[in-house]
């Protein structure tokens, strides 16, 4: 299959061991990624600040880049969110229903990792080994936008070695929230520090999620502790073989 | 009607839809109180499981659910005529229906009836938009003394403090801090009171009893009014509301005008949805119902206040009004997470969490309010919970749309979006965005995220750059 990759400006620029690890599992998998490059920024975080009209061009872009192709995948729930929930809004309220339409069809087009995998792919097992202790978050916007349920937990429960744990209240944000991580710091920090203790609780090596944007704040907090805990994206585990000896996130390159 | 004009905000300076600081400065001062932290943590947690384990009992929640979306919709749309037919049915009754526009007004017509009345004492059933319109404190500048009978909207009042909560008004206090505020404030306690739940009960018990007998004028709110009928409806768990609505002579009922539905049956809806809502009760302990007034039998005189104060602004934006579906059962603020951890002071307003984030703004105004839209990380938990499907997230989104931005934050943001679309600055400003780890503090407005969070190590290179290459 012909998989569009839509890399997401965080992972393109400051997370892309988690863009490279879904490029090569697809490719494991027996399918063509490609990547526009017309691509930069979904306008999630304009929408999300109260910027709809500093976002319109930026849906226009997203949608102009990923109208050519059939199926398109993100390494991120928050960002598949945006353009399955927000971009025809977005169009619409600037009176312009044709890109509404086109954003739409887009956003059916577009899925979350797990979802391609599971959905689309058909696959539970993609043939990974991770010999590591690791919990998983469900991240708010895969768990409770996109309903992505529990196809993440499957993927990861068919890793070889891997010892995956229940995050005690896992569905509980995390706090991120994007730029509610700067306008409401404190808070922001109140509730990663509930979410960091579970962590700790679970004594994994790892933390994962589908979202590099709550593995930041995530992992943020918990190297500001130095808890000696890592936060790995879920592509990366899943793009992790037993043939690749890499260490956990293959923290050389920058892990989520 | 003529009462509407054109549609005013919640004037200022009345009423208690504003705060004194915008909520990261008060969430950052509730964040510091390790009491309220643990009070907090323990009440939500308690109410979300019995809440979840009564909800899940029903098959048909999210139909339920979609049917009361439904009907509060259907009504929205019809609310002047209903309005109406609610009036002429009320006063077909015997009842006296006053329409206020604002606060200013419904607390003029109160003060003017209990006045009326000889009285000097009114009892008070729970009610959150008397707390909105600041009823209490306009009745005690007219010399008229307003006794809460709802056990902790009591302990609020003795502890000369504020609601924090839309259904547990003294969510922020545990029962020790309880039996300190009776000791000190409750008339003729008794000095050997524990903290025991049952003894409190008790105390706040003898106290009621007494004025309950002795009050000859009640207030109250209004849970639902059905505009076939004329009938109002009071949901409580205490039977203090039952006395208050039986007892006096003189029953004045303040109610927001989105409060109505169109036909008796529609309360099926409503009587299955808000318990498990809200207590976590599978049916209601105390449903209070009148028409008018029924001769010998309870009240002589009633009143129905009508209330606007800002709603009408809220009915004309059709993206916004959705907040007016509201049947106030505060599982929105149980389940979220900002919420459980400020309390409900820091949002300055009797409608605190995720919904008091999309009313209050749209009730004043967004620019009195404009950091409460900011109030919640948009994970999404209020949506859920909610049992007519306010999509509380996504009006969050569009009142942040609405609200006036700072100047240095539509400077960035504009050159933001202007990279993002030029894919040639994008790319350079990637180059240039190396972050190092060890930059400990980042300067404003990102010195929230150093404060308690590192910087994610720089990659040696971005994804596109690495595409390239290949």
């Amino acid at each position: 299959m012909r998989i569009a990759l839509f890399v997401t400006c965080l992972a393109d620029t400051l997370f892309p061991a988690a863009a490279k690890a879904t490029v090569e599992l697809l490719e494991r998998l027996g399918h063509e990624v490609v990547f526009p490059p017309g691509q930069t920024c979904c306008g999630q975080m304009h929408v999300n600040t109260g910027y709809q009209s500093q976002a319109l061009p930026l849906v226009r872009r997203h949608v102009r880049n990923f109208a050519p192709y059939d199926v398109i995948v993100a390494p991120s729930g928050s960002c598949v969110g945006s353009v399955r929930h927000q971009h025809a809004m977005v169009a619409r309220n600037a009176g312009d229903e044709r890109l509404a339409v086109r954003a739409e069809e887009v956003g059916r087009r577009t899925y979350e990792l797990s979802e391609l995998l599971v959905d689309v792919l058909g696959i539970e097992d993609v043939g990974a080994s991770y010999p590591h202790r690791v919990t998983y978050h469900p991240t708010c916007h895969s768990l409770r936008m996109l309903r992505v349920g529990d196809k993440p937990l499957r993927l990861l429960r068919n890793v070889r070695g891997i010892d995956l744990v229940d995050l005690p209240a896992g569905e509980q944000c995390c706090g991120f929230g994007g730029t509610f991580a700067l306008k409401n710091a404190d808070t922001s920090t109140a509730m990663l520090a509930d979410k960091m203790g579970h962590i700790l609780e679970t004594k994994a090596e790892i933390c994962t999620a589908g979202d590099s944007s709550c593995l930041m704040h995530i992992g943020g907090g918990l190297s500001r502790l130095d808890a000696g805990i890592q936060t790995v994206h879920l592509a990366e585990i899943l793009a992790s073989t037993e043939a690749a000896t890499d260490m956990p996130g293959r923290a050389s390159e920058g892990s989520a | 009607m003529t009462f509407l004009g054109m549609p005013a905000t919640a004037p200022r300076g009345v009423g208690n839809l504003r705060g004194e600081e915008p909520f990261p400065a008060a969430a950052h001062k509730a964040l510091a109180n390790a009491q309220l932290r643990r009070n907090l943590s323990h009440a939500t947690t308690t109410i979300r499981g019995k809440s979840g384990a009564v909800i899940s009992e029903l098959p048909d929640w999210q139909e339920l659910r979609d049917a009361g979306s439904a009907l509060k919709a259907a009504t929205m749309a019809r609310l002047p005529e209903l309005l109406e037919q609610l009036e002429a049915k009320v006063t077909a009754a015997g009842g006296v229906v006053h329409w206020a526009a604002d606060a200013n007004e419904a607390n003029r017509i109160v003060t003017g009836l209990v006045r009326a009345t000889g009285h000097e004492r009114v009892t008070k059933v729970k009610s959150m938009a008397t707390q909105e319109i600041g009823l209490n404190e306009a009745l005690q500048a007219a010399g008229i003394k307003a006794v809460e009978t709802d056990l902790a909207e009591l302990i609020v009042q003795l502890g000369h403090d504020k609601p924090s909560h839309i259904l547990v008004p003294a969510i922020h206090r545990n029962r020790s801090e309880i039996r300190d505020i009776f000791l000190r404030e409750m008339p003729g306690v008794d000095p050997a009171l524990t903290d025991e739940p049952t003894e409190l009960a008790a105390a706040a018990r003898r106290y009621l009893r007494e004025t309950f007998l002795s009050t000859k004028v009640a207030v109250s709110g209004a849970n639902f009014a059905v505009a076939e009928t004329g009938t109002l409806a009071v949901l409580e768990s205490e039977g203090n509301g039952r006395m208050c609505l039986t007892l006096p002579d003189t029953l004045i009922t303040v109610m927001g005008i989105e409060k109505l539905v169109p036909t008796w049956r529609d309360l099926e809806v409503f009587l299955q949805l808000l318990p498990r809502a809200s207590t976590g009760e599978r049916m209601n302990p105390y449903t209070s119902m009148w028409t008018g007034v029924t001769p010998g039998d309870g009240p002589q005189n009633f009143h129905l206040v009508l209330l606007d104060n800002g709603r009408t602004a809220v009915l004309a934006d059709e993206a916004g009004r959705q907040a007016l579906h509201c049947i106030r059962c505060s599982a929105c603020l149980n389940v979220c997470p900002v919420y459980e951890r400020t309390g409900g002071h820091a949002y300055g307003s009797v409608y605190p969490g995720p919904i008091g984030a999309v009313l209050s703004p749209q009730l004043t105004g967004v620019a009195d309010n404009a950091s409460l839209p900011y109030a919640s990380s948009l994970c999404g938990a209020c949506l859920d919970a909610c049992p007519v499907k306010i999509d509380i997230p996504s009006l969050l989104v569009h009142l942040r749309n609405e609200v006036p931005h700072p100047r240095s934050e539509r400077v960035a943001m504009a050159a933001a979006a202007y990279t993002m679309d030029h894919p040639a600055l994008y790319t350079r400003a990637q180059h240039a965005a190396k972050l190092s780890k060890h930059a400990k503090r980042l300067p404003p407005p990102l010195n929230g995220w150093t404060a308690s969070r590192d910087l994610p190590e720089p990659p040696a290179e971005t994804f596109r750059d690495w595409w390239a290459k290949r």
